[in-house]
């Protein structure tokens, strides 16, 4: 009651006002749609079925253009989706198969394991920076983490490649090389998109496990030896 | 001079003079309780708790020994005062476990009621992989001279090790702790310590393991035993430093007993890895002419010359030690 009053004061010059009660009062009320919207920029049912599936394949090899080219730019930040991040694992993974563990009990990493090191591997990291207090959400993290393993599975391209050729020494340092290298740009790609989102004192606290997170990964993918 | 009211204004006034007047002055702003805890903590601490509840935060702290959770424990706040350290307090402790000195015990002097669970977590996730890389490492350097010998990373000894050493990381915290409690009765917040500050404590001891397992790539036997020893002396005494305080007022046999479990559960954490590691070496399937060549047939081969290897293999086994 008193806050009817308090509100009412404000109209106080309007209390004279009557509304007669032979006009209805009637009418929409509803938010003014501007010309400028289209109704196929939500309505996703209309449009032709490889427009749909050509835009998100266009977000996702954007992000992987992004990561190419490490800026400190916000595309990946801004629009996070996991397709990416799912096609380089299920790529990576099904690659290192095939070698001599599936002949053997004692070998390397059945699929379901590098699933299980990259996707858990990707919550721990990013539960990790959140714990210190980073500002980044979670699945921006889990989108970063996953895109940046791209080089990394293109260093396995490579070695499987090479190792069709011969399974020497020389083909040994090449693959070095090539995992190493691409082992520090995952790192350096993924820590200039993580690193802005931490209080600077920790920084260093939240680019070690990535670091070890890559470090794994490269070294499952240096030690996949080919079946004899 | 005034009013109450305007007193309190000037003196906010006061001082932003003072501070305009002069900017690079050094300004020491206290919270508003004025307790004898903020005179006491500023002579060790270059910061001050600004926090305005700081006599119910000292309350707390001494009943849970020096933690600070805030919320129940099913909220993210909980668990994120758990990680509230920061690079440079991360690595002191780090120096401060792989270089113990006798006067300092590792909690009062490292974590100061801050124990984080970073460390330990991190510690022990990088000793899994450290330990299982550099075991691989090791054996493929020591049978480079078989051209025979076939490398194959043996993944499944990453689940392996991760099982044991996140397993004695916490297990063995846990029941230490629990057994100080029950000893310790109702005296608990004079020498006691808190169930995060030996897991803390624990963490970060296991820190001398890392470089002692990459330098395991190193494959000669002794050494590898020399450094074993190296390192269960400096992170042994970490942990004798650091409860050996707390036990040494309980009956003599407790305390020795007490210190005697922990040294021996380390070591033990030494000596399985460094067994496995023999172990798993020898486990590569042999041919019945030398010790280390590996046939390169099927499994059943392999198994079929392990079997009638046995008697040389236990007369290797002699030359390793």
């Amino acid at each position: 009651m008193a806050a009817s009053e308090e509100a009412s004061r404000p109209f106080a010059g309007l209390s004279d006002v009557s509304i007669a009660e032979d006009i209805p009062v009637e009418g929409d009320i509803s938010v003014p749609v501007g010309p400028s919207r289209r109704d196929d920029e939500f309505s996703t049912l209309d449009e032709p079925v490889k427009d749909t599936i050509m835009r998100d394949l266009r977000a996702v090899g954007n992000k992987f253009i992004h990561v190419l080219y490490p800026k400190r730019s916000s595309a990946l930040l801004r629009d996070w989706d996991l397709w990416g991040p799912l096609l380089l694992c299920v790529t990576l993974a099904l690659l290192l198969q095939g070698g001599a563990a599936d002949h053997e009990d004692q070998g390397g990493p059945q699929f379901a394991e590098v699933f299980v090191i990259v996707w858990f591997g990707s919550i721990i990291i990013t539960l990790n920076s959140k714990l210190l207090g980073g500002t980044i959400s979670f699945f921006q993290s889990l989108c970063v983490l996953g895109y940046c393993i791209m080089p990394l599975t293109v260093a396995m391209v490579v070695c499987r490649i090479v190792l069709v050729i011969s399974s020497g020494r020389v083909v040994f340092a090449v693959r070095l090389a090539v995992v190493t290298a691409s082992f520090g740009w995952s790192t350096f790609a993924s820590t200039a998109f993580l690193a802005d989102s931490q209080p600077p004192n920790r920084k260093a606290l939240v680019v070690y496990p990535v670091f070890l997170f890559y470090f794994v990964i490269a070294w499952m993918i240096l030690t996949y030896s080919p079946q004899q | 001079m005034a009013s109450p009211n305007n007193l309190q204004f000037q003196e906010f006034e006061e001082a932003a003079e003072l501070l305009s007047a002069d900017p690079g002055a050094s300004t020491l702003s206290m919270s508003g309780s004025n307790t004898p805890n903020t005179t006491a903590s500023a002579g060790e601490d270059v910061k001050l708790d600004l926090s305005e509840d700081e006599e119910g935060q000292q309350e707390s702290s001494e009943l849970l020994g020096g933690q600070k959770p805030s919320g129940g424990f099913w909220t993210f706040e909980y668990y994120q005062s758990f990680f509230d350290v920061d690079t440079m307090q991360v690595l002191d402790r780090v120096k401060g476990s792989v270089m113990p000195q006798p006067g300092r015990n590792f909690i009062k002097y490292y974590l100061r009621s801050n124990p984080d669970l970073y460390g330990p977590f991190w510690i022990c996730v990088t000793l899994v992989f450290s330990v299982v890389i550099s075991g691989n490492l090791s054996t493929f350097l020591a049978e480079q001279k078989n051209p025979t010998f076939h490398y194959r990373p043996q993944f499944h000894r990453v689940t392996i090790a991760a099982v044991v050493i996140f397993m004695y990381a916490w297990l063995v915290p846990i029941g230490l702790w629990g057994f100080l409690t029950w000893r310790q009765g109702a005296e608990r917040q004079i020498g006691g310590y808190s169930f995060l500050e030996t897991v803390c404590v624990y963490g970060y001891s296991l820190f001398i393991y890392i470089p002692t397992s990459v330098l395991w790539i190193i494959p000669y036997d002794w050494l590898h035993w020399m450094l074993i020893l190296i390192a269960m002396v400096i992170s042994g005494s970490v942990l004798v430093l650091t409860f050996w305080p707390v036990v040494r007022d309980d009956t003599k046999v407790t305390a020795v007993a007490t210190v005697v479990t922990i040294v021996v559960l380390h070591t033990l954490l030494a000596v399985g890895c460094k067994v496995a590691l023999l172990l798993s070496r020898r486990n590569i399937p042999t041919n019945s002419s030398s010790y280390y060549l590996n046939s390169p047939q099927s499994h059943n081969a392999g198994l079929q010359n392990r079997l009638t290897n046995t008697e040389e293999q236990q007369g290797n086994e002699d030359r390793l030690f």
